[in-house]
């Protein structure tokens, strides 16, 4: 993919280069080089990181580093649970629960929400939209306690359902405000058009619609995932050992137990692979949904 | 908002004038919230409803420890954020790296952006490298950096220390131990690595919508490089940076995992979401720990309300 994909460029984007041609080019290799050198800066920790997790735990812990050490999947298998017997994959897959059913929920709410704020659009409804953002600006460790007591009380303590409910209103007005930028794109006169010809809902639906909407809903839906399969707080203190996420279960490693680098590393690649699949996807979109919208 | 209005307008005049019969029109605007209220309703109750606790409790006496003890405590809690050493620590640690790591992403973020503007050879390779970092679980960098770079005796800045003072034939390199020395900027170092990115994106966005036949026509009439940035880039750019600086804000105020990883909210590292945390998970002092969530609150109204406005600016030159 290339930047310039992303934008809607103007016509005089490929004329940008002509005036720039008559200066030196050394100039330029010169930045492109400097691009590359931070470039390589900042993915040189994630890197290492991957290097490092298929190392066994005597070469990752040497100093100076060994490089060219020969790889090994031991850190993979002590994550896993080899020797210790504690396996991740419960945590693992109280993540993917939170994560898929919230977004589920998600798209549920803020897509009936997008319509009403853009297609057939209520009064005020910059205003509605504006309160759904605002919502995003409180911070969560203000809800935290009356949340957690609540929980207390009604039994739903170390359930996983109590996090799909908050990470539903975590994500739903960046939800909201991915879904109306993308539902503003469909074309309405056509809508109104196809119900005059007495097209179906189903055939509106399916033809004017979807082929606009479709690729929102994938974007909307990676960066929701994305938010809840990170989040740490709510999941520490709502969650103890049945429904705890694979966030809380990493935080087992913050204290250093010996020579264990390379499962620390092959469990922090294992934690945040479905996040790089799911980043990289909604690459092009990612700006959209982290400003909520704001920015295409 | 008034090109927006104007839009709405329009679209309800075209709605009004199908339906001219007033309980019709009634019942036809039910028709229209109708899809809205499920998002509505629920957000107001998930998010809302539990501050408004947050509120009545902070005027509260409350510790889970002495349950005979709770009743109506007046300002007694606030009192108690503001003169407590620990508490008003948290508060200046909150506001010194939450400036840091904005400041510094962002000036990072714009620098990379402008170079990420320019053709070069591998140019998407290079952009997509960059955002590599924000796509790493924020625990699990957190992790990276305090074990496999910051630790002192296998940790790889040491250890590339090492390495680099042997290839100069000396012994015994410097071994910094980089969290117990500089806690606070190790925190600051992770977190900027992992938000420059975010930075990036937004200013690359911005200076992909800057309109170019205007810059154009200026070089056409000589202008230079400098002058091209000072004078039509930077103006166009200052909403995105805006925009950038208050979102990040929003979320490294909040910041929780880089403080409870890397330090555990020790060596004066803890931030207010960290001393929340501690005030009412280990402490159960529910009051106090209510006390300094309105405190956060009110503190982040302030960036928020500027916030809403960038948004809402950037809005309405879309919708128009």
């Amino acid at each position: 993919m290339t930047i310039t994909d992303t934008a809607p460029v103007p016509a005089t984007r490929t004329a940008e280069g002509k005036p720039r041609r008559t200066r030196p080019a050394r100039g330029g290799m010169l930045l492109g080089v400097l691009a590359w050198l931070i470039g390589i800066l900042f993915v040189l920790p994630v890197l290492w990181m991957v290097l490092t997790s298929f190392h066994s735990e005597a070469d990752a812990g040497t100093n100076p580093p060994a490089i060219a050490a020969p790889l090994t999947l031991q850190g993979y298998r002590e994550f896993f649970g080899a020797s210790t017997g504690t396996s991740p994959w419960p945590s693992l897959l109280n993540s993917i629960t939170a994560s898929v059913l919230s977004t589920v929920l998600v798209l549920l709410l803020a897509i009936p929400a997008a319509y009403a704020l853009s297609i057939r659009p209520v009064r005020k409804w910059t205003d509605v939209l504006f309160f759904f953002l605002s919502t995003k600006m409180l911070p969560v460790v203000a809800g935290l306690l009356p949340i957690y007591l609540f929980a207390q009380k009604v039994h739903l303590l170390d359930n996983i359902w109590l996090l799909i409910v908050f990470y539903t209103s975590m994500n739903l007005p960046i939800a909201v405000w991915m879904m109306r930028s993308f539902l503003a794109e469909v074309p309405v006169e056509i809508l109104e058009a196809a119900a005059v010809d007495g097209a179906g809902l189903i055939r509106t639906l399916r033809q004017v619609v979807a082929p606009v909407v479709m690729p929102g809903i994938a974007a909307t839906s990676l960066i929701c995932f994305i938010f809840s399969w990170n989040e740490l707080l709510f999941a520490r203190v709502l969650t103890a050992t049945v429904a705890q996420t694979a966030p809380v279960f990493l935080t087992g490693f913050v204290t250093s137990q010996g020579l264990f680098l390379a499962k620390v590393c092959a469990a922090a690649v294992v934690v945040s692979l479905p996040v790089i699949i799911a980043g990289f996807a909604a690459q092009d979109k990612l700006v959209q949904g982290l400003s909520l919208g704001a920015v295409k | 908002m008034s090109v927006a209005a104007e839009e709405t307008s329009r679209r309800q005049h075209a709605a009004e004038a199908a339906r001219p019969d007033g309980a019709l029109r009634r019942s036809s605007d039910w028709a229209r919230r109708a899809p809205l209220l499920p998002a509505l309703i629920f957000i107001i109750i998930v998010t809302q409803l539990p501050f408004l606790v947050t509120l009545v409790i902070s005027f509260m006496n409350w510790n889970a420890y002495y349950p005979d003890e709770i009743g109506f405590a007046g300002f007694a809690n606030f009192r108690r954020v503001f003169t407590d050493a620990n508490m008003r620590d948290s508060v200046v640690t909150t506001i010194i790296l939450t400036a840091a790591v904005v400041l510094v992403s962002l000036f990072l973020g714009l620098i990379i952006a402008l170079l990420l503007d320019r053709k070069f050879m591998g140019r998407g390779a290079v952009r997509t490298m960059m955002i590599t970092p924000f796509l790493v679980v924020p625990v699990a960098a957190a992790l990276l950096w305090k074990h496999a770079l910051y630790n002192p005796e296998y940790g790889l800045l040491n250890g590339a220390i090492t390495a680099l003072w042997r290839l100069f034939g000396s012994d015994n390199p410097p071994q910094p131990d980089w969290i117990s020395q500089t806690p606070l900027i190790s925190i600051e170092v992770a977190l900027i690595w992992q938000w420059t990115p975010f930075m990036m994106l937004i200013l690359l966005a911005g200076l992909q919508s800057r309109p170019l036949d205007v810059i154009e026509a200026a070089r056409i009439d000589g202008a230079g490089t400098w002058q091209i940035f000072r004078y039509l880039t930077f103006p166009h750019l200052r909403q995105y940076l805006e925009l950038g600086a208050l979102l990040g804000s929003i979320y490294i105020v909040q910041n929780f995992d880089a403080v409870f990883v890397i330090t555990s909210g020790g060596l004066g590292t803890a931030n207010l979401p960290y001393t929340i945390y501690q005030t009412f998970y280990n402490a159960h002092d529910y009051g106090r720990a209510s006390a300094a969530g309105v405190v956060v609150v009110l503190g982040t109204i302030i960036i928020a309300t500027l916030a809403l406005r960038t948004v809402s600016s950037l809005f309405r030159e879309e919708s128009r």
